[in-house]
């Protein structure tokens, strides 16, 4: 995939409407599986309105729709399936003038795997990590100013449906190069997370490699030292 | 759809003998590893030693290269399995224990359901992947082949 495409364009140009690019958001902090109803509420506008911005975000490749009950409405009077949206897996780059960082990402790991050179990534990694989170230990807050920055790393950070000690995060923001090179991308992450937390000075949490089937390969947690 | 079966082989090297301390948490984990493995979905079948719980004390490839060696029920659940579950710290910790290995180390081929491959099936499918790069007869995750069609009936 090219660093800039027509399709990409579109996808873009599709989100500068403020109100469609609330409702791409709300669909995507929800986790999905959000219905026209729930979205219109979310953004303060008529069911129709919403339902028209959610199906061009649908067309721009933005959003996918699956049709199904929403729990809770079950048995006669629930209607026929409700539109359920989600993000799309499709990724979207447009990068101007055109860049392509991420065939870079790829020849820079093969050539890594193939030398052997996994704990230089890391060590670098942890140094960079280290160099956010003293970056934010310096603003304060040090807890608070992690979790910010990991939402603006795009990690989108969220409670564990189980278990709220521990912090999710939904997006893998190395998610192609993970998929190719599993445990140097996710070996890395999880040092650059380790180094922002020490850097951090956040205390009593800690980064471990805990993969669930979808998002980052890392939790955030309380340590268990009692 | 079920008819065949994913075989994966990987070697490795140890970077100190089993027995030595720089190795101990990783002789820690080949249980609980192994047990998690044959709890996952889609897990079929996994190479060990007659009389032992693994195949660490059998070096066909070197009398420093260990194997681990299994069948599945299809890519995703190895996938799952191997890139989505505890195994994967293992695998990011796989330099702290294991020499760099410039040669491809780890193929996969579909075999039919029910089939158990031998370490010598393993070692040819290796040296068919390095020979010849990916192929529907011994390729890697990154390069795949979907598995055989189903036999047609004999003309």
């Amino acid at each position: 995939m090219g660093a800039m495409s027509e399709t990409g364009m579109d996808a873009v140009g599709a989100l500068a409407d403020p109100l469609r690019r609330r409702l791409y958001r709300y669909v995507v902090e929800r986790g999905g599986g959000v219905s026209r109803a729930e979205a219109a509420e979310a953004v303060g506008a008529q069911r129709g309105l919403a339902a028209f911005h959610l199906d061009r975000l649908v067309a721009a490749g933005l959003l996918e729709v699956a049709h199904g009950k929403r729990s809770g409405r079950e048995g006669p009077g629930s209607g026929r399936p409700a539109k359920l949206y989600s993000r799309a897996d499709r990724e979207v780059s447009v990068q101007l003038p055109p860049r392509d960082y991420g065939l870079a990402a790829h020849l820079l790991a093969a050539a890594v795997r193939t030398e052997g050179l996994e704990p230089a990534v890391h060590a670098a990694a942890r140094t960079e990590g280290l160099r956010r989170g003293a970056e934010l230990a310096e603003g304060g807050a040090a807890l608070d100013g992690v979790r910010r920055h990991l939402a603006e790393q795009g990690y989108e950070p969220a409670a564990d449906a189980d278990d709220p000690d521990v912090l999710r995060l939904r997006n893998c923001p190395f998610h192609t190069l993970a998929r190719e090179h599993p445990p140097l991308a996710c070996g890395m992450n999880l040092e650059l997370l380790r180094g922002l937390l020490d850097g951090a000075g956040a205390e009593g949490i800690e980064a471990r490699m805990d993969p669930l089937p979808d998002g980052c390969c890392v939790a955030i947690s309380k340590t268990n030292d009692n | 759809m079920g008819d065949h079966h994913l075989a994966e082989i990987n070697i490795g090297t140890l970077a100190h003998p089993l027995d030595h301390p720089a190795m101990a948490e990783f002789v820690a984990l080949l249980d609980p590893i192994n047990a998690m493995a044959e709890a996952s979905p889609g897990f079929v079948w996994r190479f060990t030693e007659d009389g032992a719980n693994d195949a660490t004390g059998l070096r066909p490839f070197g009398p420093d290269v260990i194997v681990n060696f299994s069948v599945w029920e299809s890519r995703e659940a190895l996938w799952d399995f191997t890139y989505r579950s505890d195994h994967l710290d293992l695998l990011r910790r796989r330099r702290d224990w294991f020499t760099h290995m410039r040669d491809i180390y780890l193929v996969l081929w579909w075999v039919p359901a029910g089939h158990r491959p031998d370490l010598a099936e393993a070692a040819d499918r290796l040296a068919l992947l390095r020979d010849r790069g990916p192929t529907p007869e011994a390729f890697t995750f990154a390069a795949p082949f979907p598995p055989p069609r189903a036999a047609s009936a004999p003309a």
